[in-house]
């Protein structure tokens, strides 16, 4: 009889790949792009506001959920604000012909 | 929304991301990635907030407004030269929410089913909290002393004194028994006081560091973050804070490395910091002669060149000489002058600061290059127009071994047929070295505030 994998195991395998994903993806970014390649993986760090809603969202306010809603605004300020100034900054990246670029 | 649907939706979510950083590869495609890893953004929230276990919207939505608000305005209203303290300030924010996050999760471990059959967290949960909590506490205070560095309310120059490096160590040894501590029994102490000494130790950690080299620590700072939220996610069982997390901290990894490599030094070099500035300059290196020339010298030299290559620095970041220059690049262009822009993978305060500014004042990034890619072309150029930088054009790294700066990459402008130097004085750089370029006889100072000069010498064309 086979014994059961502690899930925890599935996550880490989870884990070590998707630093190989990061890896090889990060790898093939234009050295031109590394600003906003800084502030769009800043935005999307801000996904940590997913544990956040879940500490903001029970019916009545307790310690917890106080720490959630702070957690849920500061995780709001960094989504809106990351991708927000990441658009700002690629509107910018123009050719010499006036063109903004396509995909080659 | 059942577990299955959520589960699958957070792997959408993920997968943009990942679209998101490969749209980065090029800047054509790179618009719609950015747009991709919102939709990614929407979908982690959305599903999230569509938990059964999520019941009260009112707090949820009163967060989303106020930090939306107060995100966007800063997004759109920060100028492109503070960009490394603002992105400084983000990590901050993220490290902080991490922290936050993992005291909820404290406090209420059975809103995220991490309570184990004695009713209390389960011991891998407790390992994960602590781990995630003091990487995201370090994040926190240690990019609000880049903040604070970059943006000039604390001197840049490296804060050292002795036993440092002991200090550290000491806070750090004490740190990780409170962190045993806790994950022996989940004290609510013992996380407080992990807490408190991983704030101290952001702080330590990072005031020794100097000006120059906070492309790396904010390079690093970023990888902290990644890896603060990819801890929180094992805490809460959260794939998609996994991948994300990883996502992150190896993109923050790997910019680390390549700023260190353009410095030639190795990562534990530039984190133990101390660094620069305190070195004794030549005496009679300052007693050497200079050519130094006027605006109109200039304007003449650079409107008979057949190619020119700018070399821009944070000296011009901080004058705000980028709209001049494209001027200045305009009309020699007029005038038939081919004009490339050379820049060095460390110069500005964050990895591709100079590209940002350049396109900001609407330089066409075809004609900005990479270090390996332009430093050739040195040789075929007439002139060589460096201006606010100055270690990373010069040629000690190539001659002097001994030199602080010996090995790293440099930009060859000394092999241009004439090479002006846009500075306001012979003050040695952030390596504390003089520059031999200075005192070439093919080269000509400018001394001058970046943006009047360049100006001026658009007057003169």
């Amino acid at each position: 009889m086979e014994a059961a994998v502690d899930p925890f195991f599935f996550r880490l395998t989870i884990f070590v790949l998707a630093i190989f994903v990061g890896y090889h993806v990060v790898w093939a970014v234009t050295p031109a792009l590394h600003t906003p390649l800084m502030s769009v993986t800043n935005a999307i760090s801000s996904v940590i506001i997913v544990g956040a809603l879940i500490a903001a969202g029970p019916e009545g306010m307790d310690l917890s959920g106080i720490l959630g809603f702070v957690a849920v605004t500061l995780a709001a300020i960094n989504i809106f604000g990351g991708f927000a100034v990441t658009q700002r900054m690629l509107e910018m990246f123009r050719r010499k012909d006036g063109a903004r670029g396509q995909d080659p | 929304m059942t577990a299955d649907l959520a589960a699958l939706a957070y792997l959408v979510a993920a997968v943009c991301f990942i679209l998101a950083l490969k749209g980065l590869s090029a800047p054509g495609s790179s618009r719609r990635g950015n747009l991709v890893g919102m939709i990614g953004m929407i979908i982690a929230v959305a599903v999230t907030i569509a938990d059964p276990s999520v019941m009260s919207y009112w707090w949820i939505v009163g967060g989303l407004v106020v930090g939306g608000a107060i995100g966007t305005a800063i997004a759109f209203n920060i100028r492109m030269t503070a960009m490394p303290q603002l992105v400084a300030a983000f990590h901050s924010l993220v490290g902080l929410a991490a922290v936050l996050v993992a005291a909820a999760a404290l406090y209420s471990p059975e809103a995220y089913g991490i309570v184990g059959v004695d009713g209390t967290i389960r011991l891998a949960s407790r390992i994960e909290m602590i781990l995630g909590m003091a990487i995201g506490a370090i994040t926190f205070s240690g990019s609000v002393v880049a903040f604070a560095k970059l943006q000039g309310l604390v001197s840049g120059a490296p804060m050292v004194f002795r036993g440092q490096h002991l200090l550290n160590l000491l806070i750090g040894a004490v740190m990780a028994a409170a962190g045993v501590w806790f994950a022996a029994n989940g004290n609510a102490g013992a996380f407080w006081m992990v807490a408190a000494l991983a704030f101290l130790i952001g702080v330590t950690l990072i005031v020794p560091i100097g000006g120059a080299d906070m492309p790396v620590v904010v390079s690093m700072l970023n990888s902290y973050s990644g890896w603060a939220a990819a801890g929180i996610g094992f805490t809460l069982e959260n794939e998609l804070l996994i991948i994300t997390g990883a996502l992150v901290g190896s993109s923050g990894a790997i910019l680390s490395y390549i700023m260190c490599k353009g410095m030639n030094r190795s990562f534990f070099n530039v984190i133990l910091g101390g660094f620069g500035g305190s070195g004794p300059v030549d005496a009679t290196a300052s007693q050497r002669k200079v050519n130094q020339g006027s605006a109109d010298d200039a304007a003449f030299i650079l409107q008979n060149a057949r190619k020119a290559i700018i070399v821009p620095g944070y000296g011009m970041a901080v004058a705000q000489a980028q709209h001049a220059l494209r001027d200045m690049a305009d009309k020699l262009k007029d005038n038939g002058v081919e004009v490339a822009y050379a820049i060095h993978p460390v110069a500005g305060r964050m990895p591709g600061h100079m590209n940002v500014l350049l396109a900001e004042a609407n330089i066409p990034y075809d004609e900005v290059f990479e270090l390996e890619e332009i430093n050739s072309q040195f040789s075929t150029a007439d002139v060589a127009f460096v201006i606010g930088a100055n270690d990373v054009c010069n040629p000690l790294a190539k001659t002097d071994p001994s030199c602080p700066i010996a090995g790293m990459p440099v930009l060859n402008a000394e092999n241009a047929a004439a090479v002006m130097v846009v500075k306001r004085s012979l003050s040695p750089g952030y390596a504390g070295i003089d520059n031999p370029l200075f005192y070439r006889n093919n080269t000509m100072m400018l001394f001058a505030d970046a943006r009047k000069m360049v100006e001026e010498i658009v007057k003169g064309l």
